[in-house]
């Protein structure tokens, strides 16, 4: 069994990377695979090198970066919280993220990537503790409370950036989760932050797996119940904080992701993970790519075309008679 | 128990009713002042009475500039709240609110479909634009009432409105940013939900239609009642229930659309007053006259309070009403878990 899942991961992982060359290639300036291929290989000092090496190859690392981070976020809080419907973005972690953002521009704490990315994490983890602490007696109740989360603490973020017009005018693009723009900010941190994260993920799987069988039953098997709950709860928080730090507020991924790939993992909660750190970052480059093809004059957002794939995958999630009831 | 009687009419008021309407009604009186009052140039409310007796020298501020956007908003407040009201009772959910189900986010998409197709002589057309609304509104109920449907989960309605919700705002995005750059600067400063700029020639037509739309509920309101103690009983009593659901329905979607169409989306006002009106006038499921009273109290708050908080800059209501909503959906939320852990 094992073999035809690292099959289907192998496979998996071909079509990230065919997915990947294309969205090097498309944009303002359309460039074949080949020239592609030649700019990452042998860079020289033509306009095509120079697009990929400058800008479509930051901004395609960084679509795997966010896309692996919020896809594996979504699948350790669905395990942990046994809710098919928890998603970072809908649990409003990646707003308190955003909040924190917003908030500490006016205080002038995000001047540096560090400074940014411990500020996005705070925020995202007192999200996460307010909203699981409310909500957690049921599914709807959870995703009410990180609804409601979200719309106050979105209200406060535009009102402080009404009072404040010089956050306003920074925060103007990045408030709405995007690729864009982003290619020429330094991401070291972060990103290796994400992937300390992702490896994090894939170990605490194993243990997650064993909390699914009940907290008696995983103590016996000599899993530390409030070790592991804590460790998911900060792997979260880190994955959830990064990637909006340097991608903005994005919903979606997490709950389309793990619900794509739950077939493929059958049952196991290591390789639901590792799936979705594989195809995670496919759906975030599909949306990169549509949100440069949709429209003519410019960009849309990737968040949109994130949320209007997501909505209906919602809808069908919550009329799929196998998930349990609200 | 005080008892009204005029030949055969006869109304009964409890007593707590009467007392939280005159509460309610002085509320908004005092607010309404207030509103007059605040403003670029402070008007004394000396000057405010005068000047809506057609005296002074501040009436033209007063009657002209700040009196529609206070009539507006004690209004719109009051048509936004009787929807919540009845869709709650319909659902019997109390987060069943058009917000919350979408159906603001999709009057938005009907009215932005009509200004980016028709530029900027939709502006000229107020009328055109509140059909539009009112159809895209009436569309996603539709929508999210079928997608929801042969489900006896009344959860799974919640999830499937804010889905729905979610991905009409993201398509609602989508459009403002294909849009001319001058359709776009108005559809973006109509997306937060402002009553900023609000004139009496805004008013008219609105306030006609929700006038009639009121009436619609009121006149139906016993068959509601009898409805809402059981079908069966409704039944008995001679209330044909498929035509009142499709009436009653039709006409709170008709407010909350037309609301929407003149001022953009404004959450959380269906969603708590119904309930903080319940909870005020001490009544057993959710009324319109309470809700109605609180809706216009509440948003009129919102409108002051947020023009008040950033002095020169015009927040829009809306934020003020997501903001407080928000907190308020929080709160029902953790008193709900206290009771059910006590």
């Amino acid at each position: 069994m094992n073999a035809s899942r690292t099959a289907v991961l192998a496979g998996c992982a071909v079509v990230l990377g065919a997915v990947a060359v294309v969205s090097m290639g498309v944009g303002a300036q359309a460039l074949a695979p080949a020239q592609v291929w030649q700019a990452l290989v042998s860079p020289g000092m033509s306009d095509a090198d120079t697009i990929v090496r400058d800008i479509r190859l930051p901004r395609m690392v960084l679509a795997l970066a966010v896309g692996a981070a919020l896809a594996a976020a979504g699948a350790l809080l669905q395990t942990a919280t046994r809710n098919d419907l928890a998603d970072p973005g809908i649990l409003g972690v990646t707003a308190g993220a955003g909040f924190a953002i917003t908030l500490g521009t006016v205080l002038g704490l995000t001047g540096t990537q560090y400074g940014q990315l411990v500020v996005a994490v705070v925020g995202a983890g007192i999200a996460a503790v307010v909203v699981y602490s409310v909500g957690r007696s049921s599914p709807l109740r959870l995703l009410l409370a990180g609804f409601a989360l979200s719309m106050v603490l979105a209200g406060l973020s535009l009102g402080l950036r009404l009072i404040v017009p010089d956050a306003f005018d920074r925060f103007r693009f990045w408030s709405v989760g995007s690729l864009a723009g982003r290619e020429q900010i330094p991401l070291t941190v972060p990103i290796v932050v994400i992937v300390i994260a992702l490896v994090g993920s894939l170990m605490v799987a194993r243990q997650l797996e064993a909390l699914l069988l009940g907290e008696e039953v995983a103590q016996s098997l000599g899993v530390n119940v409030t070790r592991t709950r804590f460790a998911v709860l900060v792997l979260v928080t880190l994955l959830a904080g990064a990637a909006t730090a340097v991608a903005g507020p994005m919903v979606f991924v997490g709950l389309i992701v793990p619900h794509l790939v739950r077939p493929l993992a059958r049952n196991s909660v290591p390789w639901l993970v590792a799936f979705t750190i594989v195809l995670g970052p496919v759906l975030m480059l599909i949306a990169d790519i549509a949100s440069r093809i949709l429209l003519r004059t410019g960009e849309v957002p990737a968040s949109i075309v994130l949320a209007v794939l997501g909505g209906p995958v919602l809808i069908w999630v919550v009329r799929d008679r196998r998930t349990a009831p609200l | 128990m005080i008892v009204l009687r005029s030949g055969p009419v006869s109304v009964r008021f409890e007593q707590r009713t009467v007392r939280m309407t005159v509460v309610l009604v002085v509320l908004a009186a005092a607010l309404a002042v207030l509103g007059l009052c605040q403003g670029a140039v402070w008007v004394t409310p000396g000057e405010v009475l005068a000047a809506l007796a057609g005296q002074g020298d501040s009436s033209v501020i007063v009657v002209q500039w700040r009196l529609p956007r206070v009539v507006g908003a004690l209004v719109f407040g009051a048509a936004l709240a009787l929807a919540g009201a009845v869709i709650q009772d319909q659902t019997r959910n109390p987060l069943g609110s058009p917000d919350m189900l979408g159906i603001d986010a999709g009057a938005y998409t009907g009215a932005l479909l009509v200004i980016t197709g028709f530029g900027s002589a939709a502006a000229a057309m107020p009328g055109l634009l509140s059909v539009a609304a009112m159809a895209g509104g009436l569309l996603t109920a539709l929508l999210v009432y079928g997608l929801s449907l042969r489900s006896r989960n009344r959860g799974k309605l919640i999830v499937v409105g804010i889905a729905v919700n979610a991905t009409l705002t993201a398509i609602n995005a989508w459009i403002v940013l294909r849009a001319e750059l001058e359709v776009a600067i108005a559809a973006t400063g109509w997306s937060a939900g402002s009553l900023n700029g609000l004139g009496w020639d805004d008013l008219g037509i609105p306030l006609v239609v929700l006038g009639v739309l009121a009436g619609t509920l009121v006149v139906l309101s016993r068959s509601m009642n009898q409805a809402t103690i059981g079908d069966e009983v409704a039944v008995a009593t001679g209330v044909r229930l498929g035509p009142l659901r499709l009436v009653t329905v039709l006409a709170a979607v008709g407010c909350t659309t037309t609301v929407t169409a003149v001022t953009g989306p404004i959450a959380f006002i269906a969603l708590a007053a119904p309930q903080i009106g319940k909870r005020l006038f001490g009544t057993s499921g959710v009324g319109l006259l309470p809700a109605a009273l609180t809706g216009g109290v509440l948003l009129l708050t919102a409108d002051v309070t947020s023009q008040l908080v950033l002095a020169p800059i015009g927040l829009p209501v809306g934020v003020m009403t997501t903001a407080i909503g928000g907190t308020y959906l929080l709160w029902l939320l953790i008193v709900q878990v206290r009771r059910r852990t006590h």
